[in-house]
């Protein structure tokens, strides 16, 4: 009790110096936490994804599609449990700024694939018939102001045209990472306007989405997939549906790598600032510790007094840091929903900013301990006057 | 003094040689020293600057080490002490009083007085009681809650000597105690040293330039350029 008491005062016996050095080590953690929380928020898709879902893509590319008829040939695949298909739609709302991913889906297999996407029985029924329907996510329908009942006019990027669909059921999700941005409707409905526009981009799909009856049999059931379809004329490359999102990570891994590499350079830059702090301060107070020891205070005394001032501002620093990064985030993910619709602070990242609070007030007290503990009484006190 | 008390050498001297060190040259500092000090006795160190008389005092507190020769205290040669048992030793033997008072700046009367206390296995209790008793001592029961910075000089000085009464140390060591201090502040804390002396028994050993402080004590030790000049009661 005594010693947190001395601590907490010597701690601001120069009050602007540890205020401005709080104030460092707090932004320091408000920056590791936001940028972990970017880091995170582009594997969301990877982090979301179930292990009982296999992707099937045609071998070449993505930017290739599938026949619609491998369907019937894939679900009599032995440990084929359910297939669903998508399209990448890449539609448009107003102008480019207004993105959003939209998939045509065949949606009685694709719900069932994905229950995350929790839908009202009653808008699901009005979805499955309503051929110009679509469901759209919370996060979403709150971005533009949408309704049940609304018509939504999107312009085709990749099939051109303008695409009117009316919102026939409103999805949240199951889990908190579950993608709340997104834009289904009818594949039929693509399809349809397809054989009368242009009939050979018509029976085609993106991928297929396979669900598994063991999610232990996915690498037998994947090579089973594109066994069955090699050397046809559209071979098939099936992955696990993390595999499958990694794949679009990896395209960008150079900037996670880069966000990483600043998040480390930020903690260590605060570091070195606190380092500053804590040296000036056991400098200026090498008298005193010389009195203690004086005194008979012992090497663990003094050193429990250096590294406990330490600790004691880079835990404030940082309990500020932490409890500033929730708010924050949420405001940043609104900004930034486009980008990241799964934007929440995860709990390891509290974990790192805790340890790495630890560690800054640990490391930028080596080096004054070492200095008070060293000291002479004799010198020290000479010092002093 | 008891005549008991007389007798009894509290603090022996013996051979004590100390010297500095400035690049390679080794400066002597202190060299041969010897002479006792009985229980209960106020002795004061005086010299001229450079003569040797702090370092002296530093080495019968414990702070310092001798390059050669012995100082026992109470029975214990601590040359022979590591630096972790001289910790200890100190904690339970010497009273610091320094020119400067010392006090640490965010801590109360009462806290600062209550410092040599922690390293003992007193209940909180008796610690209370011990500083209330150690600062009633030095007049200074209604100062408790104040800071240093709140306190006169001869006050912070009374602090200090409260401190280093609380834990009723074999020794008390004085270095220049009223070098800081007007001549009434001065006078007063000469005076509660002398009570202490008088009234408590304390063995006072104090370093001072000063001839007026040098008067209260039974015997002044004088040194020049780091020997023992001259003895008068």
């Amino acid at each position: 009790m005594f010693l947190l008491k001395l601590l907490s005062r010597n701690a601001f016996r120069h009050v602007l110096r540890t205020l401005l050095t709080i104030l460092g080590i707090t932004v320091a953690i408000l920056a590791f936490g936001l940028l972990q929380t970017v880091v995170s928020a582009w594997y969301a898709g990877a982090n979301a994804s179930s292990s009982a879902r296999l992707i099937s893509r045609n071998a070449i590319s993505l930017v290739f599609s599938l026949p619609i008829s491998y369907r019937d040939r894939i679900r009599s695949i032995e440990g084929v449990a359910a297939v669903s298909y998508a399209n990448w739609f890449g539609g448009v709302y107003v102008t480019e700024k207004n993105f959003f991913p939209s998939f045509a889906i065949e949606p009685g297999s694709y719900l069932e694939l994905y229950p995350e996407f929790v839908l009202a029985p009653d808008e699901k029924q009005a979805f499955l018939l309503d051929r110009k329907g679509c469901v759209i996510g919370r996060k979403l329908a709150e971005r533009f102001g949408w309704k049940v009942g609304d018509t939504i006019p999107l312009k085709g990027t990749i099939f051109p045209g303008t695409w009117e669909f009316v919102v026939r059921g409103i999805y949240s999700g199951a889990e908190k990472s579950t993608d709340e941005n997104q834009f289904f409707f009818q594949w039929e409905y693509l399809n349809e306007s397809l054989k009368k526009t242009v009939a050979r981009r018509a029976d085609q799909t993106g991928v297929y989405i396979i669900g598994l009856k063991n999610p232990q049999n996915a690498a037998e059931v994947a090579l089973a997939v594109d066994s069955t379809f090699k050397n046809s004329l559209a071979e098939t490359l099936t992955e696990t549906e993390k595999a499958f999102q990694l794949s679009f990570v990896s395209m960008t891994e150079a900037i996670v790598v880069a966000i990483r590499i600043v998040s480390f350079v930020v903690i260590i830059i605060i570091m070195v600032v606190v380092a500053n702090t804590m040296a000036m301060t056991a400098r200026e107070r090498i008298g005193e510790y010389a009195i203690f020891k004086a005194m008979g205070f012992q090497a663990h005394h003094i050193a429990g007094m250096v590294f406990g001032e330490s600790l004691f501002i880079t835990t404030m620093g940082g309990c500020l840091g932490i409890l500033l990064t929730f708010p924050v985030a949420r405001k940043f993910g609104e900004v930034m929903g486009n980008f990241f619709p799964v934007f929440q602070v995860d709990r390891s990242t509290i974990y790192m900013d805790l340890l790495f609070c630890l560690i800054v007030g640990i490391v930028a007290g080596i080096f004054p301990t070492w200095r008070a503990v060293r000291i002479k009484v004799a010198d020290g006190l000479r010092r002093i006057g | 003094m008891p005549a008991s008390a007389q007798q009894q050498v509290i603090v022996s001297i013996n051979a004590v040689s100390k010297s500095y060190r400035r690049g390679n040259q080794p400066i002597p500092v202190l060299e041969g020293i010897s002479f006792e000090i009985v229980r209960g006795e106020f002795l004061a160190l005086m010299g001229p600057s450079g003569s040797g008389k702090s370092t002296l005092l530093n080495l019968i507190a414990g702070i310092d080490n001798v390059d050669s020769g012995s100082i026992v205290i109470d029975g214990i040669d601590i040359a022979t002490l590591n630096e972790s048992e001289l910790a200890r030793w100190r904690a339970a033997h010497v009273g610091f009083i320094f020119q400067f008072y010392n006090l640490i700046p965010v801590l109360t009367a009462f806290e600062n007085v209550e410092l040599p206390l922690l390293l003992t296995s007193l209940s909180r209790t008796e610690r209370r009681e011990h500083v209330e008793a150690a600062l009633a001592v030095v007049s200074l029961s209604d100062r408790l809650e104040h800071y240093p910075s709140q306190l006169s000089g001869g006050q912070q000085q009374r602090v200090a000597i409260a401190r280093a009464i609380v834990t009723d140390p074999t020794i008390l060591v004085a270095d220049e105690p009223t070098g800081d201090l007007d001549r009434v502040s001065a006078g007063e804390i000469l005076g509660l040293m002398e009570r202490l002396n008088a009234e408590q028994g304390k063995t006072i050993i104090m370093v001072t330039h000063d001839p007026r402080a040098a008067e209260k004590a039974h015997i002044i030790r004088h040194l020049e350029k780091g020997l023992l000049t001259d003895v008068s009661p």
